[in-house]
C-alpha cells in the first residue's frame, strides 16, 4: 500500500550549530512538500529569521507575514522566504524552541510556487511571536532542493533543532 | 498499517470551470483537508465554498472571522449571515501567480454538531490570512463545492485536492 504522506528526508542539527542545511535530490513525483522545522538561532536575546532558499535560489522570492506578539498584530513584506521571529537564545529559555509548518503545493509544475508557512514560538515570557506567512518562488522551475539558511550568518542554528521533509501524493 | 492522509479525490482542470465539486464523500474519515491552487483569468475573486448532505446548502447559514496581513497592516473581519463560506479575502486567487488556500474540516460527518473549518489562504502579492469558519447544521459533510464569489471560471491547470483523515 502506498503511503500519502511520506518522510523523504529529516536533519537534526548537531554539536556546534549550522550556518544552513539543505535537502538535495527531492523526488520529483510527490504532488506537495511540507516542510517541518523544530529550530532556535543562536542570537542573543533576540529573534531571528530562517530563510528559505528553492533551488538555492538567492533571488525571486516575495513574503507576506502577519505576525502577533503577544500586545499588538502587524504585518510586513520581505523580498525573500522567510520564517521570521525564530526563537532566539536565551539563558532562561534553553529549552524552547520554535515550530514552523511550511506547505509547497505543486512543486513540480510550471507555475510559479506558492508558499503557506505557520510559525509559532511560545516561551513564558513578555514577548513571543505566531507569524502566518504567504510566500511566492517566482519562478516555473521544478523545487529539486530546499536550502535552509539562518537569517545572519553570525548566528547559527542550533544544536538540537530538527528538519523533516515530507511528500504528499494526491493520487486516488 | 492504516493510511491516515488519503487522497479521496483531485481535480486539475484541463480547461476553465466556474466551480469544483466534491460528490459523494465519505463518512468513514476523521476529518477532511481540501488543499486548493487555482488561478483565475483576471481579476481577483473571493474563493467560496459551499457544503452540504447531497446538496450543497445555499442558505444563509455560513460565517467567518478572519484574521488578516496586507503585507503593511494586519486587520480582523467577519461575515455572518452569508450564503456560503468566503475562504478568501487577501489570500485570493490572481492571474499571475497560485495562490494556495488549505481548508481543514473538522469532525465533518458528525451529525450533532455543527461544522467548524480551520482555513489558511495565502496570496504572496496580497496577503496571507487565518480563517475560521462555521456551518450552522448538524448534517454531516459529503458534498463540497469550491467557485468564485462572482461570475468567472477557475483557469485551466488550477488544483483540488480533498484528504482523508483518519485518527487511528
Amino acid at each position: 500500500m502506498a503511503y500519502t504522506y511520506s518522510k523523504i528526508a529529516t536533519y537534526t542539527v548537531g554539536s556546534g550549530g549550522i550556518l544552513s542545511m539543505a535537502f538535495l535530490s527531492i523526488p520529483q513525483t510527490y504532488t506537495d512538500l511540507v516542510l517541518k522545522i523544530s529550530a532556535k538561532s543562536d542570537r542573543p536575546n533576540e529573534y531571528q529569521s530562517l530563510v528559505i532558499r528553492p533551488n538555492n535560489d538567492t533571488a525571486n522570492g516575495t513574503t507576506r507575514t502577519l505576525e502577533g506578539n503577544g500586545s499588538a498584530a502587524s504585518s510586513d513584506t520581505t523580498a525573500s522566504i522567510l520564517i521570521q521571529n525564530l526563537q532566539g537564545n536565551v539563558a532562561t529559555q534553553a529549552n524552547v524552541f520554535g515550530s514552523a509548518d511550511v506547505y509547497i503545493p505543486n512543486y513540480t509544475s510550471a507555475n510559479y510556487k506558492s508558499f503557506s508557512i505557520d510559525k509559532v514560538g511560545e516561551n513564558n515570557a513578555t514577548t513571543a511571536y505566531a507569524d502566518l506567512t504567504a510566500s511566492l518562488w517566482s519562478s516555473t522551475a521544478a523545487i529539486t532542493s530546499l536550502t535552509i539558511i539562518t537569517g545572519n550568518l553570525s548566528y547559527p542554528i542550533m544544536q538540537y533543532s530538527s528538519f523533516h521533509l515530507y511528500g504528499i501524493k494526491a493520487e486516488v | 498499517m492504516a493510511k491516515t492522509y488519503t487522497p479521496i479525490a483531485t481535480t486539475t482542470l484541463t480547461s476553465a470551470a466556474a466551480s469544483v465539486t466534491f460528490s459523494s464523500i465519505s463518512g468513514a474519515y476523521t476529518d477532511l483537508a481540501l488543499v486548493i491552487t487555482p488561478t483565475i483569468p483576471t481579476g481577483a475573486y473571493d474563493l467560496l465554498m459551499r457544503v452540504g448532505n447531497s446538496t450543497v446548502d445555499s442558505g444563509t447559514n455560513y460565517s467567518v472571522t478572519r484574521l488578516s496581513g496586507t503585507g503593511s497592516a494586519a486587520n480582523s473581519t467577519r461575515s455572518t449571515s452569508a450564503s456560503g463560506m468566503f475562504c478568501t479575502y487577501y489570500g485570493y486567487p490572481t492571474s499571475t501567480n497560485p495562490s494556495i488556500t488549505t481548508i481543514n474540516l473538522m469532525n465533518y460527518a458528525s451529525t450533532t454538531t455543527y461544522k467548524t473549518m480551520l482555513i489558511r489562504s495565502n496570496n504572496a502579492s496580497a496577503g496571507t490570512e487565518a480563517i475560521v469558519g462555521l456551518w450552522r447544521s448538524t448534517a454531516a459533510i459529503n458534498i463540497i463545492t469550491i467557485s468564485l464569489d462572482a461570475s468567472t471560471n477557475f483557469s485551466s491547470g488550477s488544483t483540488f485536492t480533498l484528504y482523508g483523515i483518519l485518527k487511528a
